[in-house]
């Protein structure tokens, strides 16, 4: 086991298949940084530092600067895996999916069953996602609701180094096209990670990361932690919380979630992406459909309200779910009886 | 460069499997038996052709919604793709894709497209694996005159020549964007080839109605981006689209006299018989004798297609990695 950040789980798996697989190719705007300037290539690097010292190591071919240019990056991806290699691209800021959003969702996404099943599209989208930056409306939002709705997409949020660590590794040994969405507020995050360089984590498998009979919790990202943080204190009451976090949100493991509120009789879905059409009310009608006999209460979703992720300090604090707003729900479905 | 005899018939039944391919589609599609959106490449085959019979499968084309006359060139089977257009399980992409969608990965066929503007950036990245592969493929986007206007377009065009990406980026400029002249929509010159030159890549200038005129353009072009590190090129074709946008538009953006005109003068199929004909290349008899096969060939197609099975409910969950 090694300690590494989240960043550099990222950067260590993407150099480890890059040895391991000379058709793993990486690209992006500013991925190399400083190119065409008096302080040369690598002068910057990428800018999360998920790239440093890739193009020193593999070369011009393999680790392709683009412009600024997010249409033509995930176009590229797509032919680049058509063509039989295994690109890795970076689209610097999620929020940037509204320009390249076609070659994503018409294009990436669909190829195999447009095609009849004759093709595999073996591309991996990296994306920073979410808030907790001070940002603002257009770098700071969460995508995963909408790209978890688009067929044909596998859609991968880690939330820890470890975990990182292991569904990268799928994600850029899968055939098929796969959005990897790394929190940006995790990326100084420490944690154990495996150095076995054959580490893979199943997608479709989620996490337990605190057990309890009580209460059912679901999230990802960087409001797992705040969930993990409210069943620590409940605990101490007596309370006990199941905190799963999905790990992928396509494919979704529901069987994780089904279980644990045929137990607990109770959920809450915690998650960044706003009310309407989301992934917490994806989640809770799932489980309204599937275990509805089971439940002691009513499914109880916390989001951020249905606006912009706004700038201040302030404000983004007020946005975003917090804890004693996650303590809150919690304590709500346990009033039920 | 002289063609041989076998060349020369390749090429002409090639263009006239698109031209009774499309024709004949143009037929069936008024019965209502095809479902869907439709839109043919009649009058443009001297492009298709006069570029794909310079490739090999492991040269790679990134097509358009215009996209049978592409697949045909690139070697996919008229009759896998009939029955894809008539929505059959036996057709190339098993009915899931239909006209706007036929690939054949493995004739370098990497897919028609339903988006304007779409293909370019593709293209720019199996361009870029031709690059790393360094054996002197190519990729090519074919894109219309219309596409040239879309973003995606003027991105791929500077990315591949920011990345040296061995890509060609061949516009078929038919003079309409869908409805709309190219007169009113392309603002820089009237003139395509000039962006991309813009762009710092090399450019040439075809006759799109005149297959050797394609032919030759394509051999210039290819001679360059075939050598490593020399990076993409742009080559602008001049053509004629002898039907509407989609099968069923009414084209009345069309000036009087105008399709019996552009059949008349800039057929590239009946060019291509004066030509070959007058210079002693080939008989009339020839010519007839491909054409006689061809019709066979799509007749053919045409029955095998609605023989074919069809689709079962259970099929639209397969070929798709997650089904909720």
């Amino acid at each position: 086991m090694a300690r590494m950040m989240y960043r550099e789980a990222v950067l260590s798996t993407i150099a480890e298949e890059m040895e391991r697989d000379e058709n793993v190719v990486v690209l992006g705007e500013d991925i190399v940084g400083g190119n065409g300037t008096a302080g040369g290539p690598e002068a910057i690097g990428g800018i999360w530092s998920t790239s440093t010292g890739l193009y020193g190591k593999f070369g011009a071919d393999r680790v392709i600067d683009t412009p600024i240019s997010e249409s033509a990056i995930m176009g590229a991806a797509a032919g680049l895996a058509l063509a039989g290699k295994r690109p890795v691209a970076e689209l610097m800021f999620a929020d940037f999916i509204g320009v390249s959003l076609d070659q994503i969702w018409n294009q990436l996404a669909k190829f195999r069953y447009m095609f009849g099943g004759k093709t595999k599209c073996p591309a991996v989208i990296r994306m920073a996602w979410g808030a907790g930056y001070n940002a603002a409306a257009q770098h700071s939002q969460a995508v995963h609701q909408i790209l978890t709705g688009m067929p044909g997409l596998k859609v991968v949020m880690p939330s820890t180094p470890a975990d990182v660590k292991g569904l990268l590794r799928t994600a850029i040994r899968d055939d098929d096209p796969v959005i990897f969405l790394e929190h940006k507020a995790l990326y100084g995050v420490k944690g154990e990670v495996s150095d076995d360089k054959d580490f893979m984590i199943p997608f479709g498998h989620a996490r337990l990361t605190r057990a309890g009979n009580d209460v059912t919790i679901v999230s990802t990202g960087l409001l797992l932690g705040f969930c993990e943080a409210v069943a620590d204190k409940l605990a101490a009451e007596g309370i006990g919380c199941d905190v799963i976090d999905p790990r992928t949100t396509s494919p979704l493991d529901e069987e994780a979630i089904l279980d644990s509120v045929e137990v607990t009789g109770r959920l809450v879905v915690v998650d960044e992406a706003t009310p309407r059409c989301g992934f917490a009310g994806d989640i809770c009608a799932m489980v309204a459909e599937k275990a509805f006999a089971s439940l002691k209460a009513p499914p109880l979703s916390v989001t951020p309200p249905h606006t912009p992720v706004p700038f201040a300090r302030e404000l983004e604090t007020a946005y975003l779910p917090s804890i004693p707003k996650i303590e809150a729900a919690v304590r709500k479905v346990l009033s039920y009886r | 460069m002289q063609l041989s005899r076998d060349q020369l018939l390749q090429a002409y039944r090639q263009m006239k499997v698109i031209r009774e391919f499309e024709e004949r589609l143009h037929i069936d599609i008024q019965t209502g038996e095809i479902a869907g959106f439709t839109h043919l490449y009649c009058g443009q085959e001297a492009v298709a052709v006069g570029v794909c019979e310079h490739l090999s499968t492991d040269d790679k084309i990134v097509s358009t919604h215009r996209g049978h006359g592409h697949c045909l060139a690139k070697g996919c089977d008229v009759n896998g793709m009939m029955a894809e257009i008539w929505g059959s399980r036996e057709g190339l992409c098993k009915g899931k894709g239909g006209s706007m969608h036929i690939a054949d990965i493995d004739k370098g066929m990497l897919g028609a497209n339903g988006i304007v503007g779409a293909g370019a950036p593709i293209a720019v990245g199996a361009g870029i694996a031709a690059k790393i592969d360094g054996k002197g493929h190519v990729s090519i986007a074919f894109s219309g005159d219309g596409a040239c206007n879309q973003g995606t377009t003027f991105e791929a065009m500077n990315m591949a020549v920011v990345t040296k990406a061995a890509c060609i980026f061949v516009f078929e400029n038919n003079h309409y964007s869908e409805h709309t002249g190219f007169e009113y929509a392309v603002g820089t010159n009237k003139d395509i080839a000039s962006r991309a030159e813009a762009f710092g890549m090399k450019i040439w200038r075809g006759d799109g109605t005149d297959f050797f005129s394609v032919y030759e353009t394509m051999r210039e072009v290819l001679e360059y981006v075939r050598v490593p590190g020399n990076g993409p090129a742009a080559v602008e074709f001049d053509t004629e689209r002898f039907f509407g946008h989609f099968e069923g538009d009414p084209q009345r953006y069309r000036g009087p006299g105008e399709l019996d005109r552009i059949r008349e003068t800039r057929d590239c199929i009946k060019k291509f018989r004066a030509s070959v004909t007058g210079a002693g290349l080939l008989t009339d008899a020839d010519i007839d004798a491909v054409d006689a096969d061809v019709m066979d060939a799509i007749e053919t197609a045409v029955a095998k297609a609605k023989a074919a099975d069809r689709p079962t409910p259970e099929d639209v969950l397969s070929d798709v990695y997650i089904s909720y």
